[in-house]
């Protein structure tokens, strides 16, 4: 049990180390930051100074030591635009960013999970196929243009919700429509699929056979089972809340994460973009890391099968 | 077969041409629906230069915004005066390259690292693992944002970048597959004859893994095309003069009030297409796997 438990944080604590090696290669790899910070017509001395101050001048693979340091000491960077910490305005960002997730998130579980399982129990009923077509919309249609089709309806024609900014609550219901209904589609997809697998498993015919309650049989035999690959997809959802709405935020001009790395993207704001990349990936990893120990304690076969 | 097929022998066999037809006719309506969405859609993509009525950047100062429908511009036009039809045949050109030439390059790179994963194990497998992870802890799409944030955007950058989309998919697939294959008696048998490593790998047990593989493409393809659409939309990916469906996309957001159409038009082509492929590819993966139904 334990041994499972330190497997798995060590492959989270790779994973990080792999995602700080990426943003340090990728760095490095295009260009030079003195010429890309001072401009082409500096002299020469002046760029020499640079490179020595900020280190640059070192082998590579101290600066990659130093650059390690940094991150763990908290020092992610200046942004270049703002002169403000990188962390600091990424950290701002979040809030504004949560407030459109877990909405999001939460529509998603409190209507998909109880769809996609009802469906599982009737099939071929009404819900069962609505499911199904909704699943199909959700995978089909991208973000950007389902944002864009509830613009053109709610706000241009029906002119009922305001299409962009941040300033009531009802600018937030377009946003979390656009982010929830694709979801809500492919988590009652999934959570159909995990169902109806279960219910096939001789366990629940004995448990019917027996004499069970039908509503026993459910709660008690079938869905404690189908949690195990339900988790596996909210887990991903979770460890996606601060990057999930990269898309839907520049549609609606909503000041958060997401819009922050597109803008620091064009403006090619480096220290930023690196900053939301760290934050990004760390939140994944630990939801992540929350999903695996979760299955240990929902599934305890899969404790003796640590590698895996 | 059941029993009465054992005891009553059916008659002579229908010929290649009427069992073909049956096929044919077997397939449900949604899947025809979508095979023929597709074939129209590769049509155009080889041919959009002799399909399209005008130059993508032709401008018609005079008729700017014009509705659809009308007969010199069929689909309208934009603020420019830029044929919206001709603008969408080659931007379903550009798209559908972009997500084949990344498909196959994914494919490609997930195939070799997951075979590579099981002949050598120790060290290289552990190597792929960890990267397969890092792959999975950073939505793609903000990786993407990161290396155009690095790079600045272009084609060829492009492409290669959506070469990496879903390779841990195939690395994982493959990995797996291939060990659960070298175990058995074929693998054995063709590496007691003296069968080089790559031999063994590209021609038996490739074959034998193929369908899973090529079920994983089809799922892979749709997601490259909305990927590459969104970081098009964005104003990331695809740069002008050159348009593709997202870009189409992104631009006519500007003109949501005034000119739907010129947002609406590939907005329709992607979700079609999106929709044609994982219909066809449902089709597909239980005709070839009937391990994922």
């Amino acid at each position: 049990m334990l041994r499972f438990f330190l497997i798995r944080i060590l492959r989270a604590l790779v994973t990080i180390l792999a995602v700080l090696t990426f943003a340090f290669v990728v760095l490095r790899m295009s260009g030079d930051p003195a010429q890309v910070m001072l401009g082409p017509d500096v002299p020469q001395e002046s760029v020499d100074a640079f490179r020595h101050a900020w280190g640059l001048d070192q082998p590579l693979w101290i600066q990659y030591i130093s650059y390690l340091k940094a991150i763990f000491t908290g020092d992610f960077g200046v942004s270049m635009r703002d002169k403000a910490s990188a962390l600091q305005l990424v950290i701002d960002r979040i809030p504004a960013t949560l407030e459109l997730t877990i909405p999001a998130l939460l529509l998603k579980l409190v209507i998909g999970i109880p769809a996609g399982v009802y469906a599982a129990l009737h099939r071929q009923s009404a819900v069962d196929r609505g499911v199904i077509l909704a699943a199909i919309f959700g995978f089909t249609i991208p973000s950007f243009v389902m944002g864009l089709l509830l613009v053109l309806i709610f706000s241009i024609i029906l002119g009922l919700l305001p299409s962009g900014g941040q300033d009531t609550w009802q600018h937030a219901i377009l946003p979390i429509l656009t982010m929830s209904i694709g979801g809500i589609g492919i988590l009652a997809r999934f959570s159909r699929s995990a169902m109806i697998e279960v219910m096939g498993q001789p366990y629940i015919r004995t448990a019917s056979a027996k004499g069970m309650n039908w509503a026993d049989v459910v709660w008690r035999h079938a869905l404690p089972n189908a949690a195990v690959p339900i988790v596996t997809i909210v887990g991903f959802m979770v460890g996606s809340l601060i990057a999930g709405a990269v898309v839907v935020e520049s549609i609606f001009s909503w000041p958060g994460i997401g819009r922050l790395l597109v803008v620091s993207v064009s403006n090619r704001d480096l220290a930023v973009v690196q900053c939301i990349l760290l934050v990004i990936a760390a939140a994944m990893v630990v939801s992540n890391l929350i999903v695996d120990l979760m299955y240990g304690w929902l599934d305890p076969r899969l404790r003796s099968h640590s590698a895996h | 077969m059941t029993i009465a097929d054992i005891t009553h022998p059916s008659p002579a066999e229908p010929s290649l041409f009427v069992r073909g037809i049956r096929q044919v006719r077997k397939v449900p309506f949604s899947v025809a629906f979508g095979i023929a969405w597709l074939a129209a859609m590769v049509l155009i993509a080889f041919f959009a230069d002799l399909l399209r009525p005008y130059g993508i950047t032709a401008m018609d100062l005079r008729a700017r915004l014009s509705l659809p429908g009308n007969p010199p511009h069929l689909l309208g036009t934009d603020e420019l005066g830029r044929d919206v039809l001709s603008r969408l045949l080659q931007s379903i050109r550009v798209s559908l390259a972009i997500a084949f030439g990344a498909t196959i390059i994914s494919a490609v790179l997930g195939t070799t690292l997951g075979f590579a994963a099981a002949k050598f194990r120790g060290a290289v497998e552990h190597l792929v693992l960890v990267l397969a992870d890092f792959q999975a802890a950073l939505p793609f799409l903000v990786m993407s944002l990161a290396v155009l944030a690095f790079f600045g955007s272009s084609m060829p950058l492009l492409i290669g970048l959506m070469g990496f989309y879903g390779w841990e998919r195939y690395a994982r697939i493959a990995r797996g597959l291939a060990i659960s294959a070298s175990a058995q008696g074929y693998a054995a048998a063709v590496v007691q004859l003296g069968a080089t490593p790559l031999r063994v790998y590209l021609h038996h047990i490739l074959p034998n893994v193929a369908s899973t593989l090529i079920v994983s493409m089809t799922l892979t393809f749709p997601e490259i095309i909305l990927m590459e659409s969104g970081l098009s939309f964005l104003g990331l990916g695809v740069q002008p003069p050159e348009t593709s469906l997202g870009n189409m996309v992104g631009f006519g957001r500007d003109y949501l009030t005034r000119a739907p159409w010129i947002m609406l038009a590939p907005a329709i082509v992607i979700m079609v297409t999106t929709l044609s492929i994982s219909l066809v590819g449902d089709w597909l993966r239980d005709k070839l796997d009937p391990t994922l139904r």
